[in-house]
């Protein structure tokens, strides 16, 4: 599905990500795990383009996206749910939901809102608000169901459990394994590694730009290095 | 309360009384080849002593004075009403436009010529506004050079029909696509920034384009401006007393009535109303189509439009360029309106006067925006009497209205897009 080899990424003079190789493969959930400063959101911004991989390649389901633009990357199967979460605080839920399907027909979106709305019941309910005035828990809802609307086959999350409750953050990685039971295959990046291990299908830990650690997320769970490292002991 | 006002009371009425002493006390009077400065009247002494006063009770009080203005709640009201039921809010929109239009097409038959004359740069200024609405309100796009596209359009005009003798109905889809050229062509080197580093080059291409028309001479004739710019016929009927281009007719002996100077004036007003209402409706139409609802996600937040596919490139560049399309419309209204056109009337302060416009009404709002406008180009001619002052009471109304209604006059409400998604 998403294949990076050998990703070299520069900002300026600084090289960011020193060769690095991920797979995703249809249907899994693939978690990449690091601390602060590893890397890990430069590895997402690769793929989506900005910046542009300075060496190596990005395989989109075996089609090469390495030099394309960002829009034009998004528009192939693809969504991302932004560190942060990133919705338009101005717009109301239904509106920044028409917006994630901003290339999608009529008919298209409206399927898609309904599913948002069983997905995400509490949206529905809040309609009309405009997604400033929402706590961050429904914020972060809105943001996956925005990138839903796109119907993507691939969809990658870049922190979605920062600064939420625990309740909510264990809301939102149910909705993430249901979204692989939907056959979305999902690439999630934690800082969380506890959960996001066991979550995954399988992991990588990245520290300072290279991969250090790949195995199951049942294994990273159970490797000393690991819990000693992220899991605190 | 009043005690921690009290330094600052006093402080201001200082400052009011050290501004207004050089100011209104002395006079520089000539006394034959010399100049003597002179002291005031006691009567203005006297005003002086009285101004600082009211300053320091306005600081003083101020509070409370600032509350009983936000107790003027009407325009308040009227913004946050409960939205009416869509029907029957449809059918009232459309009554009232109606109603509207055939009163802005009546009017002018029954009212002096300076009015109608007045009520034209209004409506010039109405498009204006509503082109930068699109960039600045809504696009989210900090642009102070866009009096440089008005230019564009009034000079596509003047040069062209100064040159090829072009007619006004040919010009004005002319300098309207240029002025949009003009916009897309700004866009591409300012894609990369934002706010003030936008506001910088923007107010720069301004100039470059203002200080272009006035050293161009040989082909602008630079200062001295261009002249004898035609006015609009109506099928090849012309407005004059006589017909100055070989094949027209006057449009006093076609319809057999006496010839009245006023025939133009309202004929110019009438065309200015009909690209308003035009410049309007196709701004309103663009809000809700998906490309409206783009440039809001842009100003909104960049990278999450990008994160959706949209293309920073493509949705910055059709915001400027359509901003730019209406502007030069405007310029050509203005060019054929005044007859004479001079880089003069292009300089930084239309920009800031336009920009202004947008702020006051509401960023965003279309309503918000044409009600500014009327306000904003009415307002100095109402204040022509206070002569000097005029300036003065502009700039305190501007004040005034900042501290009243910092979010605009009208402010832009969310209108829900409706989808069938219940079903």
């Amino acid at each position: 599905m998403l294949l990076l080899e050998d990703v070299h990424t520069h900002y300026g003079k600084i090289e960011a990500l020193h060769g690095v190789s991920v797979e995703v493969n249809q249907g899994e959930i693939v978690s990449l795990i690091g601390a602060n400063g590893a890397g890990k959101t430069t590895l997402l911004m690769t793929v989506c383009g900005t910046p542009q991989a300075s060496a190596g390649r990005v395989l989109l389901e075996d089609r090469d996206i390495t030099r394309l633009p960002t829009s034009e990357i998004m528009r192939s199967g693809i969504a991302i749910v932004p560190e942060g979460r990133r919705v338009f605080p101005g717009l109301t839920v239904e509106e920044n939901l028409y917006m994630g399907g901003f290339f999608n027909n009529r008919t298209q979106n409206e399927q898609g809102i309904r599913h948002v709305y069983d997905l995400f019941p509490r949206l529905k309910e809040r309609e009309h608000q405009r997604a400033g005035t929402m706590s961050g828990g429904e914020q972060q809802m809105l943001a996956i169901g925005r990138a839903l609307m796109s119907k993507p086959r691939l969809m990658i999350l870049d922190e979605p459990s920062l600064g939420l409750a625990p309740l909510v953050i264990k809301q939102i990685f149910e909705i993430i394994a249901q979204l692989r039971d939907e056959g979305i295959t999902v690439f999630l990046v934690e800082q969380n590694a506890h959960q996001a291990l066991q979550l995954a299908d399988r992991g990588y830990v990245l520290e300072t730009g290279r991969i250090r650690l790949q195995d199951t997320g049942a294994n990273l769970l159970a490797n000393p290095d690991v819990q000693a490292a992220y899991l605190g002991g | 309360m009043v005690a921690q006002n009290f330094r600052h009371a006093l402080f201001c009425a200082l400052i009011t009384l050290i501004i207004a002493w050089p100011i209104m006390g002395l006079k520089l009077t000539a006394v034959g080849t010399e100049i003597t400065v002179v002291g005031a009247s006691a009567f203005t002494w006297i005003a002086v002593a009285l101004a600082a006063v009211i300053v320091f009770l306005f600081q003083l009080f101020r509070d409370k004075v600032m509350v009983g203005l936000g107790a003027v709640t009407i325009l308040d009201r009227l913004a946050d009403r409960e939205p009416l039921p869509d029907e029957k809010r449809l059918r009232l929109e459309n009554i009232g436009l109606v109603l509207l239009i055939a009163v802005a097409l009546i009017w002018p038959f029954f009212v002096s010529r300076g009015a109608v004359d007045l009520a034209t740069l209004v409506l010039i200024y109405i498009m204006l506004a509503l082109g930068l609405n699109v960039v600045v309100g809504l696009a989210g796009l900090l642009d102070l050079g866009y009096v440089a596209f008005y230019a564009v359009g009034a000079y596509t005009f003047a040069l062209l029909s100064n040159y090829w003798g072009a007619s006004f109905w040919m010009a004005l889809p002319i300098g309207a696509l240029l002025a949009a050229l003009f916009g897309l062509v700004l866009g591409f080197p300012v894609l990369r920034l934002r706010g003030d580093y936008l506001a910088i080059v923007t107010l720069g291409f301004g100039e470059i384009i203002r200080i272009l028309l006035n050293n161009w001479t040989s082909v602008t004739g630079g200062p001295n401006g261009i002249g004898g710019i035609p006015d609009p016929t109506l099928f090849g009927m012309e407005f004059g007393r006589r017909v100055k281009e070989e094949g027209n007719t006057s449009f006093h002996e076609t319809f057999g009535i006496a010839y009245s100077s006023e025939h133009k004036v309202i004929f110019l007003y009438l065309i200015a109303l009909v690209l308003a209402i035009f410049t309007a409706f196709v701004i309103r139409r663009l809000m809700r189509m998906p490309v409206g609802r783009s440039w809001e996600a842009l100003r909104e937040d960049e990278i999450a439009a990008r994160s959706l596919g949209l293309s920073r490139t493509g949705v910055k560049l059709s915001a400027f360029t359509i901003g730019a399309f209406f502007a030069g419309f405007a310029g050509t209204v203005f060019a054929s309106k005044q007859g004479f056109i001079s880089p003069e009337s292009f300089v930084f302060l239309e920009s800031a006067i336009i920009l202004a416009i947008v702020v006051l009404g509401g960023m965003g709002s279309q309503l918000g925006v044409i009600l500014a406008a009327i306000a904003v180009t009415i307002l100095p001619e109402l204040a022509r009497e206070f002569s000097e002052y005029r300036m003065l009471i502009f700039g305190a109304a501007m004040v005034l209205m900042m501290v009243w209604r910092p979010q605009g006059l009208l402010p832009m409400r969310r209108r829900h897009i409706k989808l069938k998604a219940g079903g």
